[in-house]
């Protein structure tokens, strides 16, 4: 059982305060993505659940055990690191089995898991080789590799494909979601890439500025972020946000009457996806600005009153800049949120 | 504004540009034979005979007459002093590595307060002149029972050659990423073993890159050794008294055996001497 338990968790370096008390609980064979732009202390966590730090505050348990105070070494984990850190003087074998030895396992042992290691990566004809004589790709899978052939409790991740160019980066993330599925090894994986997360984890944790804003599935932070700033930032183009004023019974946004949340405020804020609009004789409207023809879709940049606001509409619907696009949102993919807290309002 | 720019006509900024190309080759070449030229005149003198040292024209060409090299060698306390110089050097070599490739690492992986003012001191220390410490040293040496040793003298060559260690394994450091260390912690190592499977072995060059430099530093160190030895003579300290009153011939012998070991060892390690510049090497 590796379930790992953060409890409260803080990391102070000096003055800065990286992570402000982190609850999170990841479940045993669970893939839980940490998902946040730089500096929002994922990679901070990731490397105190690895024990290449220690938090100055909370509790960390791997499979019911505490671990604050051991070294890495001894919490039955493997990481794969950002920038691969394989060892530039051994070959890919020796790389991948270094593990191995340093637990001593009989020489027959190893080699059979450096080589299933080595073919669930497609690395096997590389096994001879040295870093140096390797692309960027394939150090990547020595270090996947070099982390699976531990068969490790616990499989931490920090931003692996990130080093990758676009293409490469697609095939990974695929290969990668097939391989560990396979494995079912608790897996904590640290991106900035929202797309990434999406695709790769069976939950994300959210985190902006040392907290965990929202954790739960994919499709549940898309579709219901906890705040505004999820609902910015997950969804490519972002999600939309109007100001909306208290009209009657109703709200008013951008000069459309909308049944919104019965909340005491006069002002809250609407937020509606990109792809949930489509056009139609009443709702929100505006001067178009750009179209961007994208193949699968259009995607049309507008101003509704004074504010920027994006719509993806069919590619054969004809619309050029200059003209004047009404679009109705889908009413149950309408979200509300609190100006002030950024907190989602239901 | 354009009227300016018309002002200053196209060929005289490519005359400009020659003109700082020019001096530019000039100092190069006259660095070069600042290095160069006492070097060819030994090589050519030290490799004559002697009627062609002393005599006039000179030769522009050794003549490959090996009297003047055998008669230095056979001579009476060179083998001895070279066999000091060596014992030195090897001790300075020991020591500078010892004391220095710890403090390398030290300033390549932790922080720690007055983290800058120790690595400006560490080179500092070469700026104190040595004539003005040797006197004091020689009474202190004497009092201690350090006169005229070899462990006394290697003391002093590691604290001249200890800031290009520090420096040289700093940079070393450097270069080697934490993330490996890292990595080894992650697959079983403790700190130490880490150190010793990956992070060694990719330093172990230029450590004895340093160190053959600690080397090369005692060899060629003249002042000291001539002050603080007096039986146990190193090469240095030998040639400066013996030489003083030999004829032509043999000083240029003497020179030769002395800039050779030097020269050999420090173009073996030249690559990691631009560290000394602070340009890590990976």
């Amino acid at each position: 059982m590796a379930e790992i338990s953060i409890d409260k968790v803080a990391k102070s370096f000096a003055s800065f305060t990286a992570l402000h008390g982190i609850d999170l609980f990841v479940a045993d064979r669970e893939f839980l993505v940490l998902l946040g732009a730089s500096g929002c202390g994922k990679t901070t966590l990731l490397r105190l659940i690895a024990g290449l730090d220690f938090p100055t505050g909370g509790d960390i348990a791997i499979g019911g055990r505490r671990v604050n105070d051991l070294p890495p070494r001894l919490r039955g984990i493997a990481m794969v690191f950002q920038n691969y850190a394989i060892f530039p003087h051994l070959t890919v074998f020796e790389n991948i089995a270094f593990g191995l030895r340093m637990k001593r396992l009989p020489k027959a042992e190893v080699e059979t898991r450096v080589t299933r290691s080595a073919s669930l990566m497609h690395i096997e004809q590389l096994l001879s080789r040295y870093s140096g004589q390797l692309s960027g790709g394939q150090r990547q899978r020595v270090a996947v590799a070099r982390a699976l052939a531990m068969e490790p409790d616990v499989l931490l991740m920090d931003e692996p494909l990130s080093n990758l160019d676009a293409l490469l980066r697609l095939e990974m993330r695929a290969e990668l979601k097939g391989v560990l599925q396979e494995s079912r090894t608790t897996t904590v994986y640290v991106t900035h890439d929202q797309v990434e997360a999406m695709s790769l984890g069976d939950r994300i944790a959210v985190m902006d500025q040392g907290r965990i804003v929202q954790a739960a599935t994919p499709i549940e932070v898309y579709r219901n972020p906890a705040t505004r700033f999820v609902g910015g930032f997950i969804g490519s183009p972002p999600m939309n946000f109007l100001a909306a004023r208290r009209h009657n019974g109703g709200w008013n946004v951008a000069g459309v009457e909308l049944d919104g949340p019965s909340v005491d405020r006069s002002e809250i804020q609407f937020g509606i996806r990109p792809e949930d609009l489509a056009p139609a004789e009443e709702g929100l409207s505006g001067n178009v600005r750009v179209v961007e023809p994208l193949g699968a879709h259009k995607l049309v940049t507008m101003h509704v009153g004074d504010t920027l606001f994006r719509a993806i509409v069919d590619s054969d619907h004809t619309i050029q800049p200059g003209e004047r696009l009404t679009l109705s949102p889908r009413p149950d993919r309408v979200r509300w949120f609190d100006p002030k807290t950024g907190a989602s309002i239901n | 504004m354009t009227a300016v720019a018309d002002a200053i006509p196209a060929s005289t900024a490519v005359d400009a540009r020659k003109a700082g190309r020019l001096l530019n080759m000039a100092i190069v070449a006259v660095l070069c034979a600042w290095v160069l030229l006492p070097i060819y005149l030994i090589a050519v003198n030290a490799m004559s005979a002697p009627a062609d040292v002393t005599g006039w024209p000179k030769r522009a060409w050794p003549g490959f007459h090996f009297g003047s090299l055998s008669f230095f060698i056979n001579y009476a306390g060179v083998a001895r002093a070279m066999l000091n110089s060596v014992l030195v050097a090897a001790l300075t070599m020991i020591f500078a590595i010892g004391l220095g490739a710890p403090a390398g690492y030290a300033l390549a992986r932790f922080r720690f307060p007055g983290k800058e003012p120790f690595r400006l001191l560490v080179l500092m220390t070469r700026a104190f002149p040595l004539p003005l410490l040797a006197l004091p040293l020689a009474v202190l040496f004497i009092r201690t029972g350090l006169d005229d040793s070899i462990i006394g003298l290697a003391l002093v060559h590691t604290v001249l050659a200890l800031p290009f260690a520090v420096l040289i394994t700093y940079a070393l450091f450097m270069g080697i990423p934490r993330e490996l260390e890292e990595a080894a912690w992650t697959l079983g190592c403790t700190r130490v073993q880490a150190f010793r499977k990956v992070v060694l072995p990719l330093a172990l060059p230029g450590i004895a890159a340093s160190g053959v430099f600690a080397f090369v530093t005692s060899w060629n160190e003249v002042f000291a050794a001539a002050v603080l030895t007096v039986q146990n003579r190193t090469l240095t300290a030998f040639l400066i008294q013996s030489l003083n009153i030999s004829p032509l011939p043999l000083k240029f012998a003497g020179g030769a055996v002395l800039i050779l070991p030097a020269l050999i060892f420090l173009f073996a390690v030249r690559r990691y001497l631009f560290s000394l510049w602070g340009i890590a090497n990976r």
